[in-house]
């Protein structure tokens, strides 16, 4: 409870909230390094995810190198740039962007796949070129899974961006080293406070992007949708394999 | 489905037997229990800080204990000072390898320092009754403002108080609590009126990525532990420090009152041999040579005829 108080103590305080290790400094910080190693992360992962998706060729991969990505401990990779490029904002900028492409990659190509082959089929069928088939069937219905995707990279590069503070004067985290170096807990807990903060504030605005981007009707990823058989384009072409499935079942 | 429930019935009734027998066995024991007066006595636990020059002076510790008859439990890379210290205090780690001054200044906030055997005796009086410290090595290992040698050219940079003669505001690398500690960059430019430029967050202590800002010149002054090899290895110069801004930092055991006289005669004989190069050269064993602690601490005991 006491680190409670000071935590809201420090959250309070005037002095901390202005120069250049004030607080709204450290967040703009925070964010714009979050959103440039999203961006940067995403224009590497998405192409290959797009292209993995569509082709179908690749996947495996695809999954073994996003996997062991995944595995890399963000800490070690960083002092293991760091001790290559030096200290400041690179090292961390690499570490994250190895962070944030596997759950993007991910979201890419699953997205793609999630989608019934057969409506690829179909719009195959009815002379879509491939680039169409791409940009006005698989993109919009892969949408859901790919911003999920950027959803969850987001929080993990907000989260993990700490780190950057490690080797410069720079973002969140260094609320999170000076006061554990300095035994401050109302600043360390009032720095992850403000991290978590950052995280919410992200998510409400991805959750708020992906209900306007996502065209209506669209139902991959929403198992409830699929279950009750409300998207036309299912209930039009499932019945035949539905009434399959029932046969079997029934015996 | 019968003959398979009594199948069931039957392993439930073995296992329930082999339990209780098994159960018989342990009466005597309780597992949650502290652990009994009689084993405990004989068994000394040595404590080391998370830093690895730290951990090669507590293997060293533990060997010689062990040549002389004791039992040893090794309890290393237990965090830094604030984390252990409580537990050294109630008696939980009976050996712990400390530096005078930087013990000194956490046990007492306005010690005075001075000598390194002044500081020694203040931190014998400062210290809690059921503490005590053997005597004190002529090694070393304390905080130091570190520039590279060339840096040092340029500006003939000598002591601490020569780095009025840079010319450039300098950038200050380290730990993020350097930044207020009574040594740091606030001092400096109020002391001595040093033109500091900044400070650069580098969390490794005084490690490869504090040494490589400091080569590369993203900072110009850094802290860096004397015994560091890599000061000698990337041509480094630790500034003299004829004003006592750091504490002197010899290296001595804080044993708790288990350690008996034939214990503490063992480690004041270890301490004795422990000279100043002796210990920059056990952490180059293990920076540069990557040997394990306790092979660089066999291979010196056995060197200096401790085993």
């Amino acid at each position: 409870m006491i680190f409670l108080t000071e935590t809201f103590a420090w959250l309070v305080d005037p002095a901390n909230w202005v120069g250049a290790s004030g607080i709204p400094t450290r967040l703009a910080q925070h964010l714009l390094f979050t959103l440039v190693t999203l961006v940067v992360a995403g224009a590497i992962a998405v192409p290959i995810g797009f292209a993995i998706g569509h082709t179908g060729r690749g996947r495996s991969v695809a999954v073994a190198t996003a996997g062991a990505f995944r595995a890399i401990p963000t800490l070690g990779l960083l002092t293991l740039v760091a001790l290559w490029v030096g200290i400041g904002l690179n090292a961390p900028f690499v570490a994250l962007t190895v962070l944030a492409i596997p759950p993007i990659l991910a979201g890419a190509y699953t997205g793609f796949e999630a989608i019934d082959r057969k409506i690829i089929d179909a719009a195959r069928a009815v002379g879509m070129s491939e680039v169409q088939i791409l940009l006005k069937v698989e993109l919009p219905l892969g949408l859901p899974l790919l911003i999920g995707g950027l959803r969850s990279a987001t929080l993990q590069i907000v989260a993990t961006a700490t780190l950057a503070a490690y080797i410069a004067d720079f973002g969140l985290g260094r609320y999170l080293f000076e006061g554990l170096r300095i035994r401050d807990y109302g600043e360390m807990l009032g720095g992850s406070v403000l991290v978590i903060l950052l995280a919410i504030v992200l998510e409400g605005v991805f959750a708020l992007v992906q209900k306007l981007v996502v065209p209506r009707g669209v139902t991959a990823g929403r198992p409830t949708d699929i279950r009750d058989g409300s998207s036309r384009s299912r209930a039009v072409m499932e019945p035949a394999i539905e009434e399959g499935n029932n046969n079997v079942h029934s015996k | 489905m019968f003959t398979a429930n009594r199948g069931r019935l039957t392993l439930i009734g073995a296992v329930a037997v082999g339990a209780v027998v098994a159960l018989a066995g342990c009466t005597s024991g309780d597992p949650l229990a502290e652990p009994s007066s009689s084993t405990e006595a004989s068994t000394i636990v040595v404590g080391s800080q998370a830093y690895y020059s730290n951990e090669i002076i507590a293997e060293i510790y533990s060997q010689a204990l062990e040549a002389g008859g004791f039992t040893v439990d090794r309890q290393f890379q237990i965090g830094q000072r604030e984390v252990y210290l409580p537990d050294i205090e109630d008696g939980k780690i009976d050996v712990f390898p400390e530096y005078t001054g930087s013990l000194l200044q956490a046990l007492d906030k306005n010690a005075a320092g001075g000598t390194s055997d002044a500081t020694y005796a203040e931190l014998q009086a400062a210290l809690p009754e059921n503490l005590r410290v053997l005597d004190q090595a002529e090694a070393s290992d304390q905080n130091s403002w570190t520039v590279t040698q060339a840096f040092a050219d340029t500006y003939k940079l000598t002591d601490i108080a020569s780095l009025t003669n840079v010319t450039d505001p300098i950038t200050v690398g380290g730990n993020s609590e350097l930044e207020t500690r009574p040594y740091g960059p606030t001092t400096l430019q109020e002391k001595y009126g040093i033109n500091i430029g900044g400070f650069v967050p580098v969390e490794d202590s005084g490690g490869p990525l504090t040494v490589k800002a400091l080569v590369d010149g993203d900072v110009q002054l850094a802290n860096i532990y004397t015994a560091d090899p890599n000061i000698k290895s990337n041509n480094l110069v630790a500034l003299s420090d004829p004003d006592g801004l750091f504490f002197p930092d010899n290296v001595v055991p804080v044993v708790s009152q288990k350690v008996d006289d034939n214990a503490a005669a063992i480690l004041n004989k270890v301490s004795a041999a422990l000279s100043a190069t002796t210990l920059v050269d056990l952490n180059s064993q293990s920076i540069n040579d990557q040997l394990s602690a306790d092979k660089i601490a066999t291979a010196w005991l056995t060197q200096e005829n401790l085993l």
